[in-house]
């Protein structure tokens, strides 16, 4: 069995390499002005990005003055749509009456693309960090909000009569029983809103702002940098795959219970 | 009363309540820098008339019907055929979790060098952003064809395209629906985005940019407020839709 998933592992391995190859012989042959090789895409990525000293991991202080307002938008601005929208969530999910109330606007928030808050909230309020914090917490709450209240609509009403028939306190209820059972399905909309953090991110950065990934793709695009173009998709890419997987990795762990639970049940 | 019927009321009662409590902390003064609700919902009836608007909701509402089409008329033949050949779906899966994660408003830049015609350059931005659920969605659902139905057909001399028409696409047909609807709601998204950040001559994206330059925050919230009626309305008819042509599932 591990064998073969480590053959399996090669296969997908070697089928990526001939595809970066075969990417590479296609732009060579056809050079084309918008598509550079990979090759020209790694090493521009490399003198720009990671051919710092030893002490910053090997980031250049351009990578980490691009990277470091990026990456504080977009997990503050996850972090507090998280937050709000699990505590939210479930004070309106254990509320038959507050959820009929309010279901239709969550509805309806839900519906209206994220990215269309930039350009308001940039006109309504200043430029700058805040309000792009602002609207990405604003287009990242719905998939968590929706989850949490979900998740706490749906209790077993045999664990809480169990609970109330031991005598546990209100907030007990809620710590061990209520978080617990929904944990599953917030923890399914925390990933959702981090994936619709980054574009928002990039979003926010793209149409106004002077510091980031997104500002750099900008003003690259604008001087017809293509390597230094592709370099940043690549990047972005790469840190969509990051968060996700170490997202995966956090979820592993605090699920653990939840599926061994799963099979004695 | 009925169940479903308090719900509506209660939903009425919420949403009625929102915007006045809106309108009136906007009127005591409490917050200056937004326009008022009833200016706001003023505007957003003025707009459903309104020729400007309704050519820049024409544009993008084409550039969405296109990109769609074309998402379902690739991302479901590409997925069937992935699903059908395991090996090759398992060969080719690193390549696709190697471009999802590429935010697709990152591909914007670099689109509106490549694209030199407005439409090409939306429609591919909708497109790359909507195929993966109908791809991925079309994939799960060909790997959950009942094994006993498809053996059986083949038992009985049925080749693979008759037993794909027959068994598999039937059985698969909801997760493939699923995917659509939700690729139609990426689809009004990126179709406005990539006109907030491209530009161009037209658009309910353009619209709310220049709007916005001239410093009528009321027309863009009201564009905004319409927008997100629209997406909903898209949702709630493909629900149905679902519903209606899947009933035979939700019986069993």
């Amino acid at each position: 069995m591990a064998a073969r998933s480590l053959g399996g592992f090669g296969v997908r391995v070697a089928l990526v390499a001939a595809t970066v190859a075969l990417w590479e012989l296609v732009t060579r042959l056809a050079s084309q002005p918008y598509f550079p090789p990979p090759s020209t895409i790694a090493s521009r990525m490399y003198t720009l990005w990671f051919s710092g000293p030893v002490t910053h991991v090997f980031f250049t202080d351009d990578a980490l003055t691009m990277l470091q307002p990026s990456l504080g938008r977009l997990l503050v601005g996850w972090g507090a749509a998280s937050v709000a929208g699990v505590v939210l969530g479930l004070a309106i999910g254990r509320s038959q009456v507050l959820s009929d109330f309010l279901d239709p606007l969550i509805q309806f928030g839900r519906a209206v693309p994220p990215p269309m808050l930039v350009p308001i909230f940039f006109a309504l309020f200043k430029i700058g960090t805040p309000t792009q914090i602002a609207t990405i917490v604003l287009g990242v709450i719905w998939p968590v909000l929706i989850n949490a209240i979900d998740g706490a609509a749906t209790v077993d009403r045999q664990h809480l009569e169990t609970a109330r028939v031991f005598g546990l306190s209100r907030p007990q209820i809620i710590g061990r029983i209520i978080v617990p059972s929904a944990m599953p399905k917030i923890v399914a909309g925390l990933r959702l809103s981090l994936s619709l953090a980054l574009i928002m991110m990039v979003i926010s950065e793209l149409v106004g702002s002077n510091s980031g990934i997104g500002y750099r793709l900008t003003t690259a695009q604008q001087n017809f940098l293509i390597p230094d173009v592709w370099g940043c998709i690549v990047l972005l890419g790469v840190l969509g795959y990051l968060l996700n997987s170490s997202f995966l990795l956090v979820e592993n762990r605090i699920l653990r219970w939840h599926s061994r639970a799963r099979q004695y049940a | 009363m009925t169940i479903s019927g308090t719900r509506v009321l209660r939903g009425a009662i919420g949403v009625a309540g929102l915007l006045v409590a809106a309108e009136l902390a906007l009127r005591a003064g409490h917050v200056t820098l937004l326009p008022l609700v009833s200016t706001v919902l003023a505007r957003a009836a003025e707009l459903t008339v309104d020729g400007e608007f309704l050519g820049a909701a024409a544009s993008t509402l084409a550039s969405w019907a296109l990109g769609l089409a074309l998402t379902v008329a690739v991302g479901i033949p590409i997925g069937l055929l992935l699903g059908a050949m395991p090996r090759v779906e398992a060969a080719v899966r690193p390549l696709i979790e190697f471009l999802r994660p590429i935010p697709s408003v990152a591909l914007i830049p670099l689109a509106i060098l490549v694209f030199a015609e407005q439409l090409h350059l939306r429609a591919a931005i909708i497109i790359y952003a909507s195929c993966w659920p109908v791809l991925i969605n079309t994939i799960y659902g060909l790997k959950d064809v009942d094994p006993v139905a498809r053996e059986t057909l083949r038992s009985f001399g049925f080749g693979p395209l008759a037993v794909l028409v027959r068994v598999s696409l039937p059985s698969a047909a909801p997760f493939i629906a699923t995917g659509v609807r939700m690729a139609a709601s990426v689809a009004i998204v990126l179709a406005v985005t990539v006109e907030l950040v491209a530009g161009g001559t037209d658009g309910v994206g353009v619209y709310i940019l220049k709007a916005g330059g001239g410093g009528r925050t009321d027309l863009m919230i009201a564009a905004t407020v319409l927008t997100g009626l629209f997406g909903l309305l898209v949702n709630l008819a493909l629900v149905a839709a679902e519903r209606k042509v899947f009933r035979w599932r939700h019986a069993r």
